[in-house]
């Protein structure tokens, strides 16, 4: 029927909804754009991980509860939540194709990004304001 | 078997790497005893190709990418006992500063650092430049040297901080 030359459907109303083009654009456009921030965002933790070395327990505390560290910490774990959580779906929809097993594998990846996520968020505020 | 294409590097270490990863993936097997669904893809895939640079640099992304996916944990560690209080923070800090601790971070620092590149790479690609096979290559050795060297500064300033 959709090639049914009488039709008067457009090319792209006969396409419409049957391909696999869903949330895949959006989420390639969100990989973009937190791999565009993680380069500075990464540079900055690495850097600021350096001069934390060796320090003890009060001096890292207090450290990390500047402003300015805390802060591109934040970015920084909050970018690179998002784009590892994107980067596992894209692994686990490319290698698994088992329907049950993907379905868990999506998530628990949801599970641990989210998971791991609140939990540096958290550390970061408490070491901050606490 | 890379000399015939070689030229293009012309460095031996890639030409070392080069052939192990032949002998890792090209395996021979014969495919006449199989079924024709477990011959499947026909068309060129991964076993087919030759083991190229480029093609390496695309994998080590992604695993780099899944390990970098897991070493969070390493940093969700550190921020919890920090904010826990000083007797967690000096169980990992001592974890961290042992001899695996280290060896893992160091690990983390070279998956960090060529996944980075990598990344940049990808832009560079997607700005529409550096297609072209020298600018290929380039790039992909780049990628591989670069990670490395970042990985040893970032040590080296961490050893005289």
């Amino acid at each position: 029927m959709a090639n049914d030359p009488r039709s008067l459907k457009t090319a792209s109303k006969k396409v419409s909804h049957l391909g696999s083009a869903k949330s895949g654009v959006g989420e390639a456009r969100a990989m973009h754009l937190t791999s565009v921030a993680l380069v500075p965002l990464t540079i900055a933790f690495v850097w600021i991980l350096v001069t934390l070395i060796h320090k003890d327990f009060t001096a890292v505390r207090a450290e990390l509860g500047q402003p300015f560290p805390a802060i591109v910490m934040l970015l920084f774990v909050g970018a690179g939540i998002y784009h590892m959580k994107l980067g596992m779906q894209a692994i686990i929809d490319d290698y698994v194709h088992e329907h049950h097993l993907k379905d868990w594998a999506l998530m628990a990846n949801i599970f641990f990004s989210v998971a791991i996520g609140l939990a540096c968020i958290y550390a970061l505020l408490k070491v901050s304001f606490a | 078997m890379r000399a015939r294409h070689c030229g293009a590097s012309g460095f031996v270490l890639w030409d070392a790497i080069d052939v192990w990863m032949v002998a890792l993936f090209m395996a021979k097997t014969d495919t006449r005893a199989l079924s024709l669904e477990d011959r499947r893809p026909l068309s060129p895939h991964l076993m087919i190709y030759r083991p190229m640079l480029t093609m390496m640099m695309s994998i080590v992304h992604r695993i780099t990418g899944a390990a970098l996916y897991f070493g969070t944990l390493l940093l969700a560690w550190y921020l919890i006992a920090l904010a826990a209080g000083p007797a967690p923070f000096a169980t990992v800090s001592w974890v961290y500063g042992s001899l695996l601790g280290e060896l893992v971070l160091f690990g983390f620092t070279w998956a960090l650092f060529h996944h980075l590149l990598g990344g940049v790479r990808h832009f560079i690609w997607d700005l529409g430049y550096g297609m072209d096979h020298p600018a290929r290559e380039f790039l992909a050795q780049g990628t591989l040297v670069g990670g490395l060297l970042l990985t040893v500064l970032v040590w080296v300033v961490a050893w005289f901080a």
